[in-house]
Parts: structure tokens; C-alpha cells; sequence
């Protein structure tokens, strides 16, 4: 199906809130001409392409013992087995044994594994997509350790190459593609959203700097959506004193390629960044309130760059600790209860659990953790672009009520997170159940608070 | 040659180059891959900690699983010391052992054995009902799921007749027992079985990646 097709066949409703395509109730989706065997062909292919000893030794090592259903909240949700992580990558485990394994040839020869066929494939597609957020809870009650979510995002690669990407995440990935933005935030909007912002709040908000020491980037949502977020992170790195800069040849930093699972997308993504941050001369690089952007730039970067990157990258919230710890942001006491939600990304899977509590320990909020907290918080069920997919919608508002249990035990009165897309997921799980907590950006809870100088 | 003459000999010579030709087949197969390197600046930089700690401590649940993998996880332990004990603890095994090894330990009483196999037996049907009961397991399993665990049934149960002189002539029972272990050695490296081996070097990947992050292990 070509770009103008899929535009006019499920056009993007951009004016909703949050961004979808029309026509959500499709069995499953399908991209472009291919035959179903090219389709099944193709899918096994890129999914050993990046293949290696670590994914084989996952692969080897199940034991089909089931626990990960018990750490996954579309499972717990449902109690459907169908939901059990590992069962996912049925096709995939199939499709290694007979193709991949050390013994795949045995395997073929007695026809001890069929064939995968397409038809496997399109009811896989809701598994690997709609039911997995890539959260890595799975990953931490495994007994033999597998990391299930690395296994989905290889999965992904195949799919996305057969042509069997659900359709909203397929397109908004497309148009991220095409566009530099999945919600419309071309280079051209986003910077004149930043001169509006900029007068609107009288604070100065540098774009295309020729030489600065810090980039910023923003994920399409907070410039969509929540674009005080880019108020606030002027706001803050002005009141450090830094010479810094948005540019536009390089500043969303979400990678839908990398959800939907093309590689090259990502790859495309990921160099604008890099790109822009050594045109600047910059020395760090500042990914915002993104779960996902952060696994994609501060994890999997330098490896697609093919060498280290010539300078940091931070996440905003590690940003936010490091300055609050040595004392550069001052902030006026909060004196409030409040509860954090762990971004999966930022932190089981990305390492940065503590930066975010010690800037609220430096807010001098009252931090209520919740039961299941840190690297094993729940998901809040829209990672991983299943936010994007609407038919996904009744599974994620089952996932979401787990959600809402944790944080009205914790009986805060604040609820905070770091990240846009969990903040998306809440304000549309708030709209939904008629809630009455609202998510509110750690970003914008430090900037509304800065101390006058 | 007799049963016992042949379960004694061929049948476990021949088991023997099987277990451990095809579990050297495998660990290479899968070891020899490409591993690309991680040019990302590490968080931690002896992520060997990150290995050593998860292979430790995956062995128990954490608090926040816990109450939903009790059940499983007891049962797993219940089943796996007691393999192990009647594997080691048993005088006849360790005889063999030293046979083989010239390695020798003291052995526990027989009765304490027997005890083991009865409750180490009862445990496996639990985690065989359990398995064809429990939707995810159901769904979950195949032919390697059910052999793996009748050829890891059958020398316990087998040895436990051998041992009793209940069924038939000590001599045939034992060259059972011995023929059962023999099934079991074939069938290891090619089945789930091999979690024996794979789960330090599963456990050990996942944990030296997740500490250079600073990742939840």
C-alpha cells in the first residue's frame, strides 16, 4: 500500500487526543504488495538478521515453566493465556528451532517443527504488537532470565519487513519517516511553535544555535500536546546559565521506526541527532520526558553511530538530578505528598531509577512509593506504541486499571512521571474511567518551582 | 550378552557419547554466534558483577512475584533436591561415580533415599497435573515438555523398584533403571533439559547486559 493510500484509506485523525487512524477494528493490517510466502519469507529473515549468540541463548533457554504470564498486566488483567510473553514469540521460537538452531537441521529433516505460516503471522501480529509494551517485567521474574522484550523488539523487525505492522503504528511511524515527526511537528511547526512559546511566556528559547555546549530535544507529544514542556526546559537550563539550543535539523527525539520495528527508520532517526548534536559542537545531549527515546538514543545510539558518541546523553530527568544534587537548581519546598511512576524504559530498563527521586528529594516532596515500585513498577500499558493501536484499546484499559489500583493505594496527592507517552496513556486512562488523578510532568513540577534568582 | 550385560555396556557407553557430544554441539552452536559490540557509554562498568548477582539471585523469587510463583517455585525445589539428592547421596550412584571419577563422598542412608524418591516422584505428578491443568502450561507445552519429564520420572521411579526387588528379578529391574538413565543421557542435550547448563549462561548474559545499564536484574 502506498503513503498516499494508507493516508486515504485510514487518514490520521491528528485532533483527537491522542493520535490514531480511523478504522481501529481490523483483525490485523497488512503493508504493501507482498505474496503471503514473500510475506513469511521475509519475516523469518529479518528476524535472525540481527541475530546473535544472546537471542539464540534466549531462545534455548525456555523451559516453558509460564511465570512470565504472572509479571505481564495484560495476563494478570485478563488471566488469558494467550498473553503469556513467551507465547509471542511462538512463531519466532518455531521458525529458530527449525531454521537457526544447532540441531535445525535435524529439526527439518524429521519435520520435527512445521513450517511458519502466514496465517500464524497475522494472529501473531496482535500479540507482538498489541499485547506487549516492551515493559521487561517479564524479564525480571523469569527464572532462567530471559529478556523477553529484546525478543519481541527482534520479532518486530520481521513483522515491520513482512508488511505486518498494525496499521495506526505503521503510519504514524511512516510519517515520522516522511515528515521528521509522527504528530506533525516538522522542523517548520516546531519552530514556530517555539517562537510562540517564547513570546507567549517571555522566556528565551534558542532554535539552530550555530555552536552551543547542551541540545535539547523534545519527543512529538510535549510539542504537540504538552508543549509547556518545552517551556520548562527553557525555563531550566536558561536559569543554570547554559549555552544551549533546540535545532531543527535534530530535535524530536521519539523513534516510531524503532517501535514498529524497521531498523532503518530508526537508524534515520537516531543520525539526526547524532548529526545535529556534533554540528553544534555540543557536549551533551538532553533527551526529554520519552520512554522509549532514551533506550533508543542513550542505549542503542553508539551502536548505530558504529563508534562512542563525541558526547553525553542524558536523560532530562538524570539532567534535573545531577543539577539539583550539586545545588544549581534551587527550588521552592513542594509541601506535598506525591507518588512516581517509573517509566519502564527510563527505569527497569534504562538504569536511571534513582536521578528522578533525588529531584524530588530536592523538591522536598513527601515521596510515596508505590507496592510495586522502581524496576518492578507496572506498565501503565501504552508503551511500546500499543497506545498508538485502538483495537488494542479494551486490553489496555483492562492493563491501566492495574495502574490506577497502585497509585490510589499509595493515596498521594500528587501523581508524577517522566515521561510523555506514560503521561499520554494516564491523561487518556483519566478520560476514560472518569478519574481523579492527573499525571503530572516531574519536568514541569521543577520548573514551576524554580527559585527567582 | 545379557539386559543387564547391555545396559551396563553399549546402551550406556553409547548414551554417554550422545549426552555429551549433543550438549557440545548445542553450547557451540549457540555460544560461537556473533556477539556485536556495545559502544554505549556503560553505567556500570563491571557488568560481571551484574552476571554474577542475577545467576544468585534468580534462584528465589522477588518479593513482588512472590506470592503469585510460590506454589511453582516450591515445587521446582522440592523436585530439583531431591534429584539431586538421590543423585549424590545414594551409595550404589556414588560408587559409580568413583568408578568413574575416583572421586568418592559419603552416602545417606538408604531409607532417606527411598523417602526422597517417593516425595521427589509425588512432587513430578504434581508438576505433570499441574502442567496439563493450568491453561498457560497447557498452552505452553509440547513433546519436549512431556518427554523431558517422563525420562526424568522413570529412572527415579525405576530405581526405586530396583532398590525395593518389587516387579521382577533385581537384575531386570536394575537393567531398567539403567536402560532409563540411558534414555535420559540421549535425550538431555537435545530438549529443555539442557536448562542445567544454559541457565548460567541465560542468567549470566541477562546480567551482565542489564548491570552496564544500571537496569533492574
Amino acid at each position: 500500500m502506498s503513503t498516499a493510500e494508507i493516508d486515504s484509506t485510514h487518514p490520521l485523525e491528528l485532533d483527537q487526543p491522542r493520535f490514531s487512524v480511523k478504522n481501529p477494528e481490523a483483525r490485523y493490517d497488512k503493508q504493501g504488495d507482498l505474496s503471503d510466502a514473500q510475506r513469511v519469507e521475509t519475516a523469518m529473515r529479518y528476524f535472525v538478521k540481527d541475530f546473535g549468540a544472546v537471542a539464540a541463548t534466549y531462545l534455548e533457554s525456555c523451559i516453558h515453566c509460564g511465570m512470565c504470564a504472572d509479571a505481564c498486566h495484560f495476563y494478570v488483567a485478563t488471566e488469558d493465556p494467550k498473553y503469556t510473553p513467551i507465547w509471542k514469540l511462538e512463531p519466532f521460537k518455531q521458525a529458530y528451532k527449525r531454521e537457526a538452531g544447532p540441531f535445525a537441521a535435524i529439526y527439518r529433516a524429521l519435520n520435527l517443527k512445521k513450517k511458519v505460516t502466514v496465517e500464524q503471522l497475522e494472529a501473531w501480529q496482535a500479540l507482538i504488537y498489541d499485547s506487549c509494551t516492551l515493559c521487561g517485567r517479564c524479564t525480571l521474574i523469569c527464572p532462567m532470565g530471559i529478556d523477553i522484550a529484546s525478543l519481541v523488539g527482534l520479532a518486530r523487525h520481521g513483522m515491520n519487513q513482512a508488511g505486518l505492522v498494525p496499521h495506526e503504528l505503521w503510519a504514524v511511524a511512516e510519517r515520522a519517516q516522511r515528515e521528521g515527526s509522527p504528530l506533525g511537528a516538522t522542523p517548520k511547526v516546531f519552530k514556530d511553535r517555539c517562537e510562540w512559546l517564547a513570546d507567549e511566556n517571555q522566556v528565551a528559547i534558542p532554535v539552530d544555535k550555530a555552536q552551543a555546549d547542551v541540545v535539547v530535544t523534545m519527543s512529538s507529544i510535549e510539542i504537540m500536546k504538552y508543549p509547556d514542556s518545552i517551556v520548562a526546559t527553557a525555563k531550566i537550563l536558561n536559569h543554570l546559565g547554559l549555552n544551549w539550543t533546540f535545532r531543527s535539523d535534530g530535535y524530536e527525539a521519539t523513534n516510531f521506526g524503532m517501535l514498529s520495528g524497521n531498523s532503518a527508520w530508526q537508524q534515520e532517526a537516531s543520525m539526526k541527532l547524532i548529526h545535529a548534536t556534533i554540528a553544534a559542537g555540543a557536549k551533551l545531549l538532553i533527551l526529554p520526558e520519552c520512554g522509549h527515546a532514551y533506550g533508543a538514543m542513550r542505549w542503542q545510539g553508539a551502536n548505530i553511530y558504529g563508534k562512542p558518541l563525541p558526547f553525553r546523553v542524558l536523560h532530562i530527568s538524570e539532567f534535573l538530578a545531577e543539577n539539583t544534587k550539586n545545588g544549581a537548581i534551587k527550588t521552592k519546598p513542594l509541601g506535598k505528598t506525591l507518588t512516581f511512576h517509573d517509566p519502564c524504559q527510563i527505569s527497569r530498563r534504562g538504569g536511571a531509577i534513582e536521578a528522578p527521586r533525588d529531584v524530588l528529594n530536592g523538591l522536598g516532596a513527601a515521596l510515596i512509593e508505590m507496592k510495586d515500585t522502581k524496576g518492578v513498577n507496572w506498565c501503565c500499558g501504552g508503551g511500546g506504541g500499543v497506545v498508538t493501536i485502538h483495537r488494542a484499546d479494551p486490553i489496555r484499559y483492562k492493563a491501566f486499571q492495574i495502574k490506577m489500583k497502585q497509585v490510589d493505594d499509595a493515596g498521594a496527592e500528587l501523581l508524577v512521571s517522566s515521561c510523555s507517552n506514560c503521561r499520554q496513556t494516564f491523561d487518556d486512562g483519566q478520560n476514560h474511567f472518569h478519574w481523579d488523578k492527573t499525571m503530572l510532568s516531574l519536568l514541569e513540577l521543577v520548573a514551576d518551582n524554580l527559585e527567582d534568582k | 550378552m545379557d539386559l543387564l550385560q547391555f545396559a551396563r555396556g553399549p546402551a550406556l557407553t553409547w548414551a554417554a557419547t550422545v549426552f555429551m557430544f549433543g550438549i557440545t554441539w548445542r553450547l557451540v552452536g549457540i555460544l560461537l554466534l556473533k556477539r556485536s559490540p556495545d559502544f554505549s557509554e556503560a553505567r556500570n562498568a563491571t557488568s560481571w558483577l551484574g552476571a554474577v548477582k542475577l545467576i544468585i539471585t534468580r534462584s528465589w523469587p522477588r518479593r513482588e512475584f512472590r506470592q503469585r510463583t510460590l506454589f511453582a517455585q516450591s515445587l521446582g525445589y522440592i523436585f530439583h533436591v531431591g534429584l539431586v539428592i538421590i543423585l549424590f547421596g545414594f551409595a550404589p550412584h556414588i560408587l559409580f561415580f568413583k568408578a568413574l571419577t575416583g572421586l568418592g563422598w559419603p552416602n545417606l542412608p538408604s531409607a532417606f533415599i527411598q523417602l526422597t524418591s517417593g516425595i521427589t516422584l509425588a512432587a513430578l505428578i504434581v508438576v505433570l497435573v499441574r502442567r496439563l491443568s493450568h491453561p498457560v502450561l497447557r498452552l505452553l507445552s509440547n513433546f519436549d515438555d512431556y518427554f523431558s519429564w517422563l525420562v526424568t520420572f522413570t529412572p527415579v521411579a525405576t530405581g526405586m523398584l530396583a532398590v525395593a526387588h518389587f516387579g521382577a528379578r533385581y537384575e531386570t529391574l536394575l537393567a531398567i533403571h539403567l536402560l532409563s538413565v540411558a534414555l535420559l543421557l540421549v535425550w538431555f542435550p537435545f530438549g529443555k533439559l539442557m536448562h542445567s547448563a544454559l541457565i548460567f549462561i541465560s542468567r549470566g548474559t541477562t546480567g551482565a547486559l542489564f548491570e552496564r545499564k544500571g537496569a533492574s536484574i
